[in-house]
């Protein structure tokens, strides 16, 4: 029929294919612009993430370098150990304040020993280097009292200001109010770089270290924040998967139906949906006033997100083992298994890969969670220690890594703002690879039937 | 399965049981303000001694009194930062929750300023430019009227014609109580905008009548101009880099750390400085305080080194770090030193 029409031509009936009516090419018009919205609107997804991350990038890359100040210190022994008798408690008496006299006499020597000329004094020069100096010099001749009267050569932290200056932060323009540096220790720097004495190298402090007070920004890490979500973890890891795993496979192999089970299954979906610092306040009256368990505690933090991840975990599993072929469950019961055989050895297995992506995006989205945490106390000026042991990682006051970001975002010094976006860098790679995982978990494993 | 589930949670009371033990390190939180000196002393406390560094959280003054007084025992904190005294009613709230021995602590002062973006145009204020232009009623011939100001130059012939706009601390930071008394209150009081109404204010006594003139005279305008901000200084900044008109108010020490966003302006002729501010000149400061739990010193170790840490020479005084910081150092440090030591509460004639 159709060929008939093509040979007719020029009287081609309103059924031809190849001359289109009104109708069709209105049809084929709206196709190609939806085809068209959905392009722009990919293209915006896309222009949006870019620009996310060239931004997140740029600014945040500056926090992996640092730039350092090496030199030689000689560890008086009549500041440090008056009585010569390296007792580790009379040492210990000496405090931070009592390091920065060897600190400006380093700076003299230095200066003599490269040749350079200035005229800053030597307490003027001690001030580019940041205020943690002192307290790395305390912690090595507490660890070392042994080296006391010895020379030796250390690597320190130079402040904010002048690091700024190394990464094109700070300029003479830009210096022209600031109390806390002068042009003049500007050309210090520069005649320090000249001899080789101040280098710009790579951080790992700021990957393994810990928070740092308002004062010296650039010894502040995001390691001790890392192991507190590290700790938080473990406890939604080992409460929400095995209380949802089982809450799950009751609810759907076992539970009857009834409007019981209906109630427990819409309130699932309604706690799925509940705002998180809903469950900050709740974790503040039950388990910090209520129970009384420490403040600040990565148990509490992660107990808190074990209450926002369980719906999550009990939504996936429950889709993973809907999504098992009933034909299993009915062999398996035909040659004679159990129920509970039926489903541990045959519907769970097949069940898991959906199990575990539901759980590590759950995870992932605990992970990046802040407003419960402000709650319970993580969020704040926490630098404690790394922690040694497990119990003092869960019940030591620790913060998070997305509390650590906000905590800097809002202080004064812009080197913490840097900081900030590399904190983000780090958590963004830690979301991307447990993403990447379930991804991969799900087509490596997941059987379709 | 049930079985399981039981086990979870008795895993979970397990877990609760054991961790009840005491807490070892020091639980601070209040002003934002403060918390940056605090978290310089709790740095340097835990670097010089064998206690735990102390855990220094923000929020306001208002909140960390709040959390303050909700009880005596662990699981509460032992420090408040304030950026003000603590007021009567705090004091009451205390007592009924059991929190009656309270040591008060003055670490020094702190500069409030007022602070527009570097590229803009400089100001000279006094505390009558700011309520002509923030009030929500001034007087004009004898009569208040609402506040009819557009711009600065409207406010003072002496100004640019920039259009009016403020950022200034929400009602939960104690910068705002400060910002009221010494600026709004005082523009006020010059313009005679008080006399006319304490004549006209209702009240049974003349105090309940001076009362609700104060009250008139600091209820800012709501059309906009005046913006509250709940959050940090970082936020007050943010919104001056996107409206460049903005006129931020500011601590000293935030704004001596960002001299290359901000250009700061004069009260009353004084450049704000540690210096204008020590001498008395500058006249918009106001005292900091931390309040310590005396019942909690001798149960968290390291509270009362802590306190006595806070006020020593080497750390508030002249030439110690909170004073670099921007801290002006409290020329009475000595008798609060040994107010702290002695352990003398309020009330007890401090």
């Amino acid at each position: 029929m159709t060929d008939a029409t093509q040979n007719t031509g020029a009287v081609a009936p309103k059924s031809s294919l190849h001359t289109l009516d009104a109708r069709t090419k209105r049809r084929n018009a709206a196709e190609s612009r939806f085809k068209f919205y959905g392009m722009v609107a990919i293209g915006i997804g896309l222009l949006m993430l870019v620009t996310l991350l060239t931004t997140i990038l740029s600014k945040g890359t500056g926090a992996f370098t640092q730039t350092f100040v090496t030199m030689e210190v000689e560890l008086l022994e009549t500041k440090l150990d008056k009585t010569g008798a390296r007792d580790l408690e009379k040492i210990k008496k000496v405090t931070t304040f009592g390091y920065a006299p060897l600190i400006k006499t380093a700076f003299e020597k230095t200066v003599e020993a490269h040749g350079i000329e200035t005229d800053l004094k030597s307490k003027a020069m001690a001030k580019i280097l940041s205020k943690s100096a002192a307290s790395q010099l305390r912690n090595y001749v507490i660890a070392n009292p042994d080296q006391i009267g010895q020379t030796i050569e250390f690597r320190f932290l130079a402040n904010s200001r002048v690091d700024g200056y190394m990464k094109g932060r700070v300029t003479r323009d830009s210096i022209a109010n600031d109390k806390n540096i002068t042009p003049a220790q500007l050309d210090f720097v520069d005649q320090l770089i000249a001899v080789g004495a101040l280098k710009k190298t790579f951080n790992i402090d700021f990957i393994i270290g810990a928070d740092a007070s308002d004062q010296r920004p650039e010894a502040a890490g995001i390691g001790v924040a890392m192991m507190g979500s590290l700790f938080m973890m473990l406890v939604v890891l080992a409460l929400a998967l095995p209380i949802g795993v089982a809450a799950s496979i009751y609810l759907e192999e076992f539970a009857p139906k009834n409007w019981i089970t209906d109630i427990i299954e819409v309130n699932i979906s309604n706690l799925a949906a509940v705002p998180s610092i809903v469950f900050g306040i709740l974790g503040l009256a039950v388990f910090i006033n209520y129970m009384h368990l420490p403040q600040s505690a990565p148990l509490v933090g992660g107990l808190v997100l074990t209450l926002m991840t369980l719906p999550t975990i009990i939504i996936s599993t429950r889709a993973a083992l809907k999504a098992v072929p009933p034909s299993i469950r009915d062999a398996a019961l035909g040659v004679g298994a159990s129920k509970m055989q039926a489903v541990f050895h045959h519907v769970l297995p097949l069940a898991a890969p959906g199990i575990l992506t539901g759980t590590i995006i759950g995870l992932a989205q605990a992970l990046g969670e802040t407003a419960p945490l402000l709650l319970i106390g993580m969020i704040g000026f926490i630098a404690s220690n790394m922690p040694e042991t497990v119990g003092e990682g869960l019940l030591s006051p620790n913060s998070a890594m997305p509390a650590q970001i906000y905590e800097w975002a809002k202080r004064a010094d812009p080197a913490f703002y840097e900081r900030a976006w590399g904190g983000i860098i780090i958590l963004l790679i830690f979301l991307i690879s447990m993403n990447t995982l379930a991804v991969l978990l799900r087509r490596r494993f997941e059987r379709r039937w | 399965m049930s079985v399981k589930l039981t086990a979870s949670a008795l895993a979970i009371t397990a877990v609760a049981a054991t961790s009840a033990a005491a807490r070892d390190q020091v639980q601070v939180a209040g002003s934002s303000t403060v918390l940056p000196y605090a978290s310089i002393v709790a740095e340097a406390f835990g670097e010089n001694f064998d206690f735990p560094t102390p855990v220094v959280e923000s929020g306001g003054s208002s909140a960390g009194l709040k959390r303050f007084c909700e009880g005596v025992g662990e699981n509460t904190i032992d420090v408040a930062n304030a950026s003000r005294k603590i007021k009567d009613k705090e004091i009451k709230a205390c007592a009924e929750a059991g929190v009656t021995d309270i040591i008060e602590v003055r670490i020094g002062y702190d500069g409030i300023v007022f602070a527009s973006d570097i590229n803009g145009s400089g100001f000279e204020y006094t505390p009558t430019d700011w309520f002509l232009a923030l009030s929500n009623e001034i007087l004009v011939d004898g009569k208040m009227v609402a506040n009819p100001n557009k711009t600065w130059a409207d406010v003072n012939a002496n100004f640019p014609a920039q259009a009016l706009q403020a950022f200034i601390p929400g009602t939960k930071h104690g910068t705002r109580e400060v910002f009221e008394d010494k600026v709004i209150l005082a523009g006020c009081e010059a313009t005679g905008a008080f006399d006319v109404l304490l004549a006209a204010a209702e009240g049974a006594t003349d105090k309940a009548k001076h009362k609700a003139a104060e009250k008139a005279c600091i209820s800012l305008r709501t059309d906009g101009v005046s913006v509250d901000i709940d959050g940090d200084y970082t936020e007050t900044l943010a919104r001056i880099e996107s409206n460049k008109d903005g006129i931020g108010v500011f601590g000293l020490a935030f704004y001596e750390n960002n001299t290359d966003k901000l250009q700061v302006a004069t009260m009353s002729g004084i450049v704000p400085s540690t210096e204008s501010i020590a001498t008395g000149e500058y006249p918009v400061s106001r005292p900091l305080f931390f309040y310590v739990k005396k019942a909690h010193i001798g149960v968290i170790p390291g509270l009362k080194e802590y306190a006595e840490f806070f006020i020593a020479d080497e750390i508030a005084g002249e030439d110690g770090p909170l004073a670099e910081y921007g801290l002006v150092s409290d020329p009475e440090l000595a008798d609060t030193q040994t107010a702290v030591a002695d352990e003398a509460v309020l009330g007890s004639n401090m």
